[in-house]
């Protein structure tokens, strides 16, 4: 092959880590602007909802079991159970279905 | 205190692992068939920790793409870290030395950042170490396995821990939904919103990391606009 694995490796490795130290490390201050500390105050809940539907449908094998994994983790979630019982629940409830389907 | 720190990061860094471990087996897999040694699938995933990147990695290095191409592309795929990095420089105390940010930095994944930057009050670092020093062993061993052994755990296992993520996500995201009847609407938006994104023509050939960006920065920015935050009622606070 022309092109070395590890080359593509070493690339891929200093691009991404460069995204994701650069404005940890150069944002030492509190940012003061309202609006800005509102839209980072909003912004990881937009990130994850838009994250997790409607790929959580697909994830799984039978998109019901999909929907019934997601009404699940939902209604715990609802309950302020922890993520590790949340997100355990959900896989049990779709393994379970996706033997009986 | 920084050591309860980690071991309360370390619990909630399970779901993590066990939902990595899934994921990155089938990484795995699409490696071995894209010719990868065990190796080298292992070593890009310690170095890298990202699913969405990794795959496409795969197909480009498939491909024979040139290294220039490899770096755009990671840069686009992965530029959602760039805004978690500047939510999470916030979530930090001012006071937190260089060498931590490095380190943290580092830990920026969907899952770390989105357990880490719902913690209350300010986040320490400690916290974040001990959710990464499950998550990333695992994200790298799933990826071996899944290169060395393939199809030997069985699908319907597969299938069930592919969730396990997307359920820790709703546990981070729906308590303070049913606190906060802004962010409940800013949730529901969102995926209605990313659900029409992923069905409309056009629309839906957008890659799905950068559906992640664009619907990030405008719903954000209209929420940021339309609901900007008191100034003592911030988590940051």
């Amino acid at each position: 092959m022309q092109n070395n694995t590890y080359i593509y490796i070493l690339v891929m490795a200093v691009v991404t880590y460069l995204i994701r130290v650069l404005p940890l490390t150069l944002i030492k201050k509190e940012i003061k602007n309202r609006h800005i500390r509102s839209f980072l105050y909003y912004m990881p809940y937009v990130t994850l909802a838009v994250m997790t539907f409607p790929s959580i449908l697909h994830a799984t094998d039978s998109i019901y079991a999909g929907w019934a994994g997601m009404l699940v983790a939902v209604f715990l979630a609802w309950k302020k159970q922890s993520l590790f019982c949340v997100s355990a629940a959900s896989c049990v409830v779709v393994f379970i279905l996706e033997l009986i389907i | 205190m920084n050591s309860n720190t980690y071991k309360k990061g370390l619990r909630d860094g399970i779901p993590i692992a066990l939902g990595y471990f899934a994921v990155s087996f089938t990484l795995g897999i699409a490696a071995k068939k894209a010719g990868l040694t065990a190796f080298q699938a292992t070593l890009m995933s310690l170095t890298n920790s990202t699913s969405a990147g990794e795959f496409a990695a795969i197909s480009a290095i498939c491909a024979g793409s040139t290294y220039l191409e490899m770096a755009v592309m990671q840069a686009v795929i992965n530029l959602r870290y760039l805004l978690m990095s500047c939510a999470l420089s916030q979530k930090i105390d001012t006071k937190v030395g260089m060498f931590h940010r490095l380190i943290m930095g580092g830990g920026i994944t969907d899952e770390i950042f989105g357990i880490s930057v719902s913690v209350s009050d300010k986040l320490n670092p400690f916290y974040m170490y001990g959710a990464m020093s499950l998550a990333i062993p695992a994200w790298a061993a799933g990826t071996c396995l899944g290169v060395v052994l393939g199809s030997v755990l069985p699908a319907n296992i597969i299938s069930a821990l592919s969730i396990a993520l997307y359920g820790m996500f709703l546990a981070v995201i729906i308590p303070p939904a049913r606190d906060n009847k802004i962010i409940a609407l800013i949730v529901a938006v969102s995926m209605a919103a990313s659900y029409m994104f992923s069905i409309a023509p056009v629309l839906k050939n957008i890659s799905s990391g950068m559906r992640v960006i664009i619907l990030t920065v405008l719903i954000s920015m209209a929420a940021a606009f339309l609901f900007p935050i008191e100034e003592d009622s911030a988590d940051a606070e």
